[in-house]
């Protein structure tokens, strides 16, 4: 059985204000967030910008400064702050009992566009 | 159906009532019974069934009892006289063992059958017990029951030490009574911040200095490996990193876990806890359940308020007049004597959420709120929690706070105290002349007013004049104010902040750390009135290098405020692969070194290697994945990370010196590789390069560097503050010197002024231009023994930094930092959707 939801292991393994990635077979790598405050995120791991790997920047608060020209992300909505303008696609995370689950049907939207663009 | 044998008149006027039958003699059971019977006493008669041999009591307290300011007595919440004036029958100390939905009766562990008409399971939360070996040894115990404390009350009897695993609400909690009964302890906590999911990273930083004061060890980011037996008993504890704590008695405070057992093996509906609706009734309608054992509209709940919301619900429904329960808004306070901590709602910050912060260093204050779209919506208070209720109950309604926002941080009172009060000028104000602004320096209002009208028209001026807010710098927003209301918009803007955060400049903020003894971020954001709670890409890499350079070797690291590159040890490109320079002592190198290149290039099809300005050898396009196997290659052909990602030194270019040139003065390459030999590894305000070249025509470009060395036939001339980039700054002379070793100790000494005084990100150049050429050599050379103490305090701080951070990495160490999660195959051909993960 395939459930909606793709369990990607357990909250411990990113610590607390940084991101890990996840590689998505023929489509856009995800970049899983957990937040100083312990709040989990999911973004395609591509800056509005020029595609800087956002999991590679300084968490604060809700914030990713990506790390090549420091653009502020916000995790929540995947929109650039400040004067920048750009959005990067939000993929829908829930936390359960200690493990971080992703939506599957968002991870192979991502994935489909890409094959088809490729 | 058989027709009533009998059918006389009293069973006629009060009809046999519904059995009801209650599993679990806890603080939901008990209520939940209290609320029914308040709406209907006749309507049911009421078994309980209670696991723990004793009456109902009051769980949240065993704190306090354990902590020796309660007795068991005071904590009773219904006698056996009340379950016998309600005619309740109590069945205490024989817990249900299954329940037979077909028959509807429970079967007790006694053999005891019980029918019922309706059922509610009220079983409350099991505590988890980490897996690790040794978790089944005598003396490691959970803390649910009063059973748990009794048994911490014999181990305390004998003194020795205690290790509490955990170091949320429960762990804390039971850390602090084994203390106040004499023990040791050490509390683990897997996480950075205790009480992560209540705290935000300053409010459990002062409460872990809080606790360290009172003598117990905290240990964070402490994850247990096993737990170490001897004798047959428990006898310490062994963390992953090979640390060993010792212990008498271990304490798993490490989380609950909905009891549903039971539920499950009768085929009721269970997730993570019994599902329920909004009236409490599981997936059988005669089966109810309350409590820490449900899930509602998806959510488990582990303390009391919710469960009395639930106990309404669940009664209304039970009694004929259903009204619902719609989920809770949870705060939590702990119940450790002298600590003032309280937290609710969501503090994560994120879109559209302002923080209002209060600090306030002497008192030992933080105050922090989260307002979103003109809503309050989560409150972290330490220190002063006399506000928590009011902002909960605003949190709870939801209440527009836009007209009360700017004094909501000051507290009901100030918020509340009318219009005039709310405005915090207006505030500042009404205070009377005499009214002391200043604690530190003993100044009062009436002074700063007379500073300013004398002239000073900038917070900076009114420091320096009047000395008002120039130590803790705590009434800093009562000087601003009054510059404002005094000024309006002719107050001038002085000297920047290091951020947005703080109101004071780098400079006070380097002062203050050694000052004031600061050790750690989170402490000098609240000691110095941080206005953010985490502070952000600017300061928290700014700070966490002051740290490092006031406290060497004592200091640890933060990693996560630093930028990528010096996190990941290589520098990061445009297509989010790395680049990887090994050290090349001065430029030189030889044949294994080449070949270990060569080899990388090829091993990881690195799609480029080029010589860079920094004479060395810079190799592209390396995954991140791949960086520690391309690091352990070139470590074992003896080469070290570069550096050439770091605020730090970079290289030291040489030329060819006197051994082979024939215009060479002096041996320029040697005392090139001297020097990085000496400074690689420092880490610095900004990044630092070096040259030396063999005579004037300066083939090492020496004059642009930030320390350059010119050598000439009767000596050394030594340049500083040079610089390429876009704004081209030439050396300026600093001294010259006669031998090796002089050249060596001022290149320290000069080293260390500028680590000890630049700002974060400036390099010599604009730091000399700004404080001037002059300063700098007064510095260095006014106290004749100055150089010998920089160079010194260079020299003790590098003998912390000269291990290379790649062959930590090489060796495992933060394996996360380059590892992915895993993939996800969407279009994998065997299975549709899998995921790989890595180990
Ligand atoms: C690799 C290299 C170019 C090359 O292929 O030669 C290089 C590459 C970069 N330089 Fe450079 N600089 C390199 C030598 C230089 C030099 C020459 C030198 O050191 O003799 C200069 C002028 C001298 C100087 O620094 O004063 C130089 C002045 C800069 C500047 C301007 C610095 C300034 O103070 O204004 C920047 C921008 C910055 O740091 O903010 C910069 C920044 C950069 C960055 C880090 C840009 C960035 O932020 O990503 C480039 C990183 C590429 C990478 O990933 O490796 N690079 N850069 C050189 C590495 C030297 C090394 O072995 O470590
Ligand atoms: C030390 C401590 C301190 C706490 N402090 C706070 C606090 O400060 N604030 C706060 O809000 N909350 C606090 N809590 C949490 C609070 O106590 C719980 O939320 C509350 O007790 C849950 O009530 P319950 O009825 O669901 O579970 P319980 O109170 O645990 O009741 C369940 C009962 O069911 C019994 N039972 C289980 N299985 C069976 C069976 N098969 N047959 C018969 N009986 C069974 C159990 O023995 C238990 O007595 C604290 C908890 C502890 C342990
Ligand atoms: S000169 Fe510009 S483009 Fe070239 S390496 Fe330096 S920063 Fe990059
Ligand atoms: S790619 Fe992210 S800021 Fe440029």
């Amino acid at each position: 059985m395939i459930g909606a939801w793709l369990d990607i292991g357990p909250v411990d393994q990113i610590t607390p204000g940084s991101a890990r990635t996840l590689k998505v077979q023929g489509g856009e790598e995800i970049a899983v967030f957990r937040t100083e405050g312990n709040q989990f995120h999911a973004l395609v791991n591509a800056c509005p910008h020029k595609r800087g790997p956002l999991s590679q920047g300084i968490v604060h608060g809700g914030v990713v400064t990506c790390p090549l020209h420091n653009w502020n992300i916000s995790l929540t909505s995947g929109e650039a702050l400040g004067d920048d303008k750009g959005c990067v696609p939000v993929i829908p995370l829930r936390v359960d009992a200690g493990r971080i689950y992703l939506l599957r049907s968002a991870l192979v939207a991502h994935s489909a566009t890409d094959l088809r663009a490729a | 159906m058989n027709a009533p044998l009998t059918f006389d008149e009293t069973a006629r006027k009060t009809p046999p009532a519904e059995r009801l039958v209650v599993i679990g003699n806890g603080m939901a059971g008990c209520r939940a019974v209290e609320e029914i019977l308040e709406r209907d006493p006749a309507r049911y008669a009421i078994t309980i069934f209670g696991a723990e041999p004793r009456v109902n009591y009051n769980r949240i307290m065993l704190s306090p009892v354990l902590a020796g300011e309660k007795a068991f007595d005071d904590i009773v919440i219904n006698d056996l006289a009340w379950y016998d004036d309600n005619g309740i029958t109590l069945v205490s100390g024989d817990p249900i063992a299954q329940i037979d939905r077909a028959t509807q009766t429970v079967i007790a562990r006694s053999g005891r059958v019980e029918p019922y008409d309706t059922l509610l399971i009220a079983t409350g939360s099991d505590p988890v017990v980490i897996p690790v070996p040794g978790s089944k040894l005598p003396g490691v115990v959970t803390f649910r029951d009063l059973d748990d404390v009794d048994r911490m009350l014999l181990a305390a009897q004998k003194g020795g030490s205690a290790v509490v695993i955990g170091g949320g609400l429960l762990g804390l909690e039971a850390a602090h009574g084994l203390s106040l009964r004499g023990m040791t302890v050490t509390v683990l906590h897997l996480m950075p911040t205790l009480m992560e999911r209540q705290l935000d990273e300053a409010a459990g930083f002062l409460l872990k200095a809080e606790l360290e004061s009172r003598g117990q060890t905290i240990l964070t980011g402490a994850d247990t490996a096993e737990i170490v037996e001897k004798d047959g008993h428990v006898a310490g504890v062994r963390l992953k990193d090979g640390r060993v704590i010792d212990a008498d008695i271990v304490v798993m405070a490490v989380g609950i876990r909905p009891a549903t057992q039971l539920a499950k093996a009768a085929g009721i509906d269970v997730e993570r806890g019994i599902l329920v609706d909004d009236h409490m009734v599981t997936s059988d309608p005669t089966v109810l359940a309350v409590g820490e054992c449900v899930q509602h509209r998806g959510a488990c709940y582990g303390l009391v308020a919710p469960l009395w919301d639930m106990c309404r619900a669940l009664a209304d429904h039970a009694t004929g007049s259903p009204s619902g329960y719609t989920g809770s808004v949870t705060a939590t306070k702990l119940k450790v004597s002298g600590i003032d901590l309280f937290s609710a709602g969501d503090f994560s910050g994120g879109e559209g959420a302002e923080d209002i912060v209060m600090r306030d260093a002497a008192r030992g204050l933080y105050k922090r709120v989260v307002v979103k779209a003109d809503k309050l919506v989560g409150a972290v208070l330490y220190g002063d929690t006399a506000d928590g209720n009011w902002y909960f109950d605003l949190l709870k309604k939801g209440e527009d706070v836009s007209s009360i926002r700017e004094g909501l941080i000051f507290g009901q009172a100030f918020a509340l105290g009318g219009g005039a009060l709310a405005d915090p000028n207006a505030a500042v104000a009404a205070l009377s002349d005499d009214a002391e602004i200043c604690g530190c320096n003993g100044v009062s209002k009436g002074k700063v007013v007379a500073t300013i009208a004398g002239g000073a028209c900038s917070l900076d001026a009114v420091r320096s004049q009047c000395k008002a807010s120039a130590s803790c710098g705590s009434c800093t927003g009562l000087v601003e104010s009054l510059l404002a209301l005094m000024l309006g918009d002719d107050v001038a803007q002085t000297a920047r902040t290091m951020c947005k955060c703080t109101s004071f400049t780098h400079d006070d903020v380097r002062r203050l750390i050694v000052e004031k003894s600061l050790r750690a971020i989170p402490q000098v954001m609240q000691e110095l009135h941080w206005s953010t709670p985490e502070g952000c890409a600017s300061c928290r890499p700014a700070l966490n290098y002051y740290l490092l350079c006031a406290w060497p070797g004592e200091y640890e690291d933060d990693q996560k405020s630093r930028f990528v590159n010096e996190r990941m040890h290589a520098n990061i490109q445009k297509d989010g692969t790395y680049s990887v320079v090994p050290r090349m002592w001065g430029g030189l190198t030889n044949p294994r070194e080449l070949r270990a290149i060569a080899d990388v290039v090829e091993k990881f099809n690195a799609p480029m290697v080029k010589v860079t300005g920094g004479q060395r050898l810079d190799i592209f396009g390396i995954k991140k994945e791949d960086l520690p196997a391309v690091w352990a290659d070139l470590n074992a052909a003896g080469m070290v990370s570069g550096h050439a990602y770091g605020k730090s030194l970079r290289t030291v270019k040489t030329c060819v010196g006197s051994e082979w040139c024939r215009f060479g003065t002096q041996d320029s390459t040697g005392l090139g590789v001297k020097i990085e030999h000496m400074t690689w590894g420092s880490w610095m305000p900004h990044k630092f390069k070096i040259a030396v070249s063999g005579c004037p025509r300066n083939c090492a470009e020496a004059t642009i560097k930030d320390f350059g060395v010119i050598c000439v036939d009767s000596g050394y001339e030594l340049m500083v503050g040079g610089n390429g980039g876009i704004k081209l700054r030439g050396t300026d002379l600093l001294c010259k010197v006669e031998t090796e070793a002089q050249v060596m100790q001022v290149c320290a000494a000069f080293i260390q002024l500028y680590r000890e005084q630049a700002h974060y990100l400036e390099r010599t150049a604009p730091w000399i231009e700004r404080v001037g050429l002059d300063a700098v050599k007064a510095g260095l050379f006014d106290d004749p023994q100055a150089v010998t103490e920089l160079a010194a305090r260079f020299r003790f701080s590098q003998s912390f930094c000269q291990d290379d951070p790649w062959a930590k990495r090489a060796a495992g160490d933060r394996a996360d930092l380059h590892q992915h999660i895993g993939e996800f195959r969407p279009h994998g051909t065997e299975m549709p959707t899998t995921l790989e993960t890595a180990s």
